[in-house]
C-alpha cells in the first residue's frame, strides 16, 4: 500500500536572470514524511522550498501540492498557501501585533474563524510551544528562541498539512537552538509532513526519513540518514559532510 | 568588587541648574559670548512685545476710539470676531456651524484623553459620519435652508478646506503610493504620472487653474461650485505629496513581512491593510503630520481665488474704514491661531508615535 502523496515536484527548473538556481528538481513527499535538505550556501535550498508555496515561481516543470498544481491561477496559490505553513530564518513575526494577534490573524482573515475561537486556538498552540505566558507581549520583547517558537505556533494555527522550515535555527544564539528543535521534534512525532532546510545534523539523524543534499541547484544525494552519513556516493556530499561534522 | 564608591555623588558643579548652565551656555569663551548676545536680543525683543500684546493693550471697548493706549487694540479682533470665525454665514444659521464646532471639539477631546473606551467608534464617527453631517449642516438640505458657499468664510472655511484635504488626501495618497509600486505597469505608470504632475505644480497655480481655467473647459451653463473646485485641487495636491511620503514608508518595510503574510495565505489587500500599511504608516507619521500642517497653512492661498478663509477675512476686516490701521493686531492674532493648530498637530504626532511604539 502506498501512502498519500503530499508534494510532487517533477523536472522543476528556475532561473534568476541567467542564474540557473533550480536544475531539474524531482522530489516526492508522502504524508507524514520528514525531509531534511542541506547543502552549501547559495545551492538553492531556500528557493526550492519557497517554490512549494509560490513565494518563488518556477519556470519549467510541475509542482503538485495535495493534488493541486501550482499555476498562475491565484486560487490554486491561495489554496496551497492555506495547506502549507512556513517558518523563516528571520522569524518574520509581525512586530506591530502581539504574539496572540500574530497567531490569530490568518485564522481570522483567511480561514474566517470567529475571533474568540481563533484566539482560543492560538493560545492552545502557544501553550504547545510553551510561550502561552508571553501571548500578550510584542515580538520585540521576546528572545530569539521564543520568537521562533511563536512563529511556529503562528504557522500551526492555520492547521497546515505540510510545514516548511527554512533554516529555523540559523539566526539563533546557540543556547536557544535546542528549545526550537525540541518543538520541531515534537511536531515530527505528531506526524506532520515536514521539509526542513537545516544544518543541524543531530536533528536530521533523529527525525529525518530522508536527507537531501543540494549543490548548484541540483539534488546531488537523497538517502535515509543512516546511508547518508555512512556511505554518501557523491564526492561533493563527502566534502560537505567533512566540513560540517 | 568593592563597595567603597557607592556613596560618591557627582561634583556639585556638574549637576542641577548651575551644572546645566555651565555645561550648555558657558562651556567655552565663544559659547559664553553667544549666550550673552542671545540674552541681549531677548532683552531687546521680548519685553516690548509683551507690553504691546498684554500690558499696554486694550481689551475692552467697542470702537477704535476706545483704543488709546500704546499697545495692541484687541477690540478690533473682538468686534469682528463673528466675521473671523464664521465669514458671511447668515446670522440666523450660525447654530449650524456651532453644532459642527461642538461635535468636532468634543470628539477630538475624547480622542485625546488616554485610556478611554470606544475610541475606535469615535474615530469612525469623526472620519465618516461627521463629514456627512457637516455637508448637510453647512450647505443645507433635509429641510435646512441653502447657504451658498460664497458666504462661507473665516476660520470655518479654513477648517472645512483643511479638514476635507486631510481626510480625503490620505486615502487617495495611500492608493497612489500602492499604485506606483504596483506590479501592473499601467497602474504604476498612471500613478507615477499623476503624482509627478501634481507635485510639479505650485498650489497657487492649481487653485488658479481650478478657479479660472477649469470653467473654460466646461460646457456653457455648467457651473461647478468654486469651493468644490478649490477643495478638489487642494485634495489632489496634498494626496500627491502624501503618496510619496507613504511610498517611503512602504520601501522601509522588510521583504520578510510580505513573505510571512503571503505564506499565511493573506491576499494582496488583506496583507496591505493588516500588515504592511499599519507598519509603514507608523514609520512616516511625523512626515504625514508634517504634510497636514503644510496643507493647513497652504489653505490661506485660497484668498487669491476670492475665497475668504481665516487669514483672508482678517485682512478684509482690516480694510474696513472703521478699523483702518489695525492690521498688526490682525496678523498677530492670525499667526497665534495658526500656531495653536499646527503645534497641536505636531504634539499629537509625537504622542501617536509613542503610543504606537511596540519596540521594533
Ligand atoms: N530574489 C533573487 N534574485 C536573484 N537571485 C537570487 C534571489 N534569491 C536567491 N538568489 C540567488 O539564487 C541562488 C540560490 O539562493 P538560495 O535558494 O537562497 O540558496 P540557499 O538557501 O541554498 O543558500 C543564490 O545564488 C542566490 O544569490
Ligand atoms: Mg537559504
Amino acid at each position: 500500500m502506498t501512502s498519500e502523496t503530499m508534494i510532487e515536484m517533477s523536472s522543476v527548473h528556475k532561473w534568476f536572470g541567467e542564474l540557473h538556481v533550480l536544475n531539474d528538481i524531482n522530489l516526492k513527499v508522502t504524508k507524514g514524511e520528514k525531509i531534511v535538505i542541506c547543502g552549501p550556501s547559495g545551492s538553492g535550498k531556500s528557493t526550492l522550498i519557497r517554490c512549494i508555496n509560490r513565494l518563488e515561481e518556477h519556470q519549467r516543470g510541475e509542482i503538485v501540492v495535495e493534488g493541486t498544481e501550482l499555476t498562475n491561477d491565484n486560487r490554486s496559490v491561495e489554496k496551497i498557501r492555506g495547506e502549507v505553513g512556513m517558518v523563516f530564518q528571520q522569524f518574520n513575526l509581525f512586530p506591530h501585533l502581539s504574539i496572540l494577534d500574530n497567531c490569530s490573524l490568518a485564522p481570522i482573515w483567511v480561514r474566517k474563524l470567529p475571533k474568540v475561537e481563533a484566539r482560543e486556538k492560538a493560545m492552545e498552540y502557544l501553550k504547545r510551544v510553551q510561550i502561552d505566558d508571553q501571548a500578550h507581549k510584542y515580538p520585540a520583547q521576546l528572545s530569539g528562541g521564543q520568537q521562533q517558537r511563536a512563529a511556529i505556533a503562528r504557522a500551526l494555527c492555520m492547521e497546515p498539512r505540510i510545514m516548511l522550515f527554512d533554516e529555523p535555527t540559523s539566526a539563533l544564539d546557540p543556547e536557544m537552538i535546542k528549545e526550537v528543535l525540541d518543538v520541531m521534534v515534537g511536531l515530527a512525532e505528531g506526524g506532520m509532513t515536514m521539509i526542513v532546510v537545516t544544518h543541524e545534523m543531530g536533528f536530521a539523524k533523529e527525525v529525518a526519513d530522508k536527507i537531501i543534499f543540494m549543490d548548484e541547484g541540483q539534488i546531488v544525494e537523497s538517502k535515509n540518514p543512516t546511508d547518508f552519513f555512512s556511505n554518501p556516493e557523491s564526492e561533493r556530499t563527502k566534502t560537505f559532510l567533512s566540513q560540517i561534522l | 568588587m568593592s563597595e567603597i564608591n557607592k556613596n560618591i555623588t557627582p561634583p556639585v558643579i556638574e549637576i542641577g541648574i548651575l551644572g546645566w548652565l555651565r555645561k550648555n551656555l558657558f562651556s567655552t569663551w565663544y559659547n559664553t559670548i553667544l549666550t550673552l548676545i542671545g540674552l541681549y536680543f531677548i532683552y531687546l525683543i521680548i519685553p516690548p512685545l509683551l507690553s504691546w500684546i498684554f500690558f499696554d493693550a486694550t481689551f475692552s471697548g467697542t470702537t477704535r476710539e476706545d483704543c488709546t493706549s500704546s499697545g495692541a487694540c484687541w477690540v478690533f479682533i473682538k468686534q469682528n470676531m463673528k466675521l473671523i470665525i464664521y465669514g458671511l454665514y447668515p446670522s440666523d444659521e450660525l447654530w449650524r456651524i456651532n453644532i459642527a464646532y461642538f461635535l468636532l471639539t468634543v470628539s477630538i477631546i475624547y480622542l485625546l484623553i488616554p485610556n478611554l473606551k470606544y475610541k475606535g467608534i469615535v474615530g469612525v464617527f469623526l472620519l465618516f459620519v461627521f463629514p456627512i453631517i457637516c455637508i448637510f449642516l453647512f450647505s443645507g438640505g433635509l429641510g435646512l435652508e441653502n447657504v451658498e458657499t460664497r458666504l462661507w468664510g473665516g476660520l470655518f472655511l479654513t477648517l472645512v478646506i483643511a479638514g476635507v484635504g486631510i481626510v480625503l488626501s490620505l486615502p487617495i495618497g495611500i492608493m497612489l503610493a500602492l499604485g506606483r509600486r504596483s506590479k501592473l505597469p499601467v497602474v504604476s505608470l498612471l500613478s507615477t504620472i499623476f503624482i509627478e504632475i501634481w507635485r510639479g505644480v505650485p498650489l497657487i497655480t492649481v487653485l488658479f487653474m481650478a478657479s479660472n481655467m477649469f470653467p473654460l473647459f466646461m460646457p456653457e451653463g455648467v457651473n461647478f461650485d468654486k469651493l468644490i473646485r478649490a477643495l478638489i485641487g487642494v485634495m489632489f495636491f496634498s494626496a500627491a505629496y502624501l503618496a510619496e511620503v507613504v511610498r517611503g514608508g512602504l520601501q522601509a518595510m522588510p521583504k520578510g513581512q510580505y513573505e510571512a503574510s503571503q505564506a499565511a495565505g493573506l491576499t494582496y489587500w488583506k496583507m496591505m491593510a493588516l500588515i504592511i500599511l499599519p507598519q509603514s504608516l507608523k514609520v512616516v507619521i511625523p512626515a504625514i503630520i508634517g504634510s497636514f500642517i503644510a496643507l493647513f497653512k497652504d489653505t490661506t492661498l485660497v484668498l487669491i481665488i476670492g475665497l475668504f478663509d481665516f487669514l483672508g477675512i482678517i485682512q478684509f476686516v482690516g480694510t474696513n474704514p472703521d478699523w483702518l490701521g489695525f492690521s498688526h493686531e490682525g496678523y498677530v492674532f492670525a499667526a497665534a491661531i495658526f500656531w495653536v493648530f499646527c503645534f497641536g498637530m505636531s504634539r499629537y504626532s509625537q504622542r501617536l508615535e509613542k503610543k504606537l511604539d511596540t519596540g521594533h
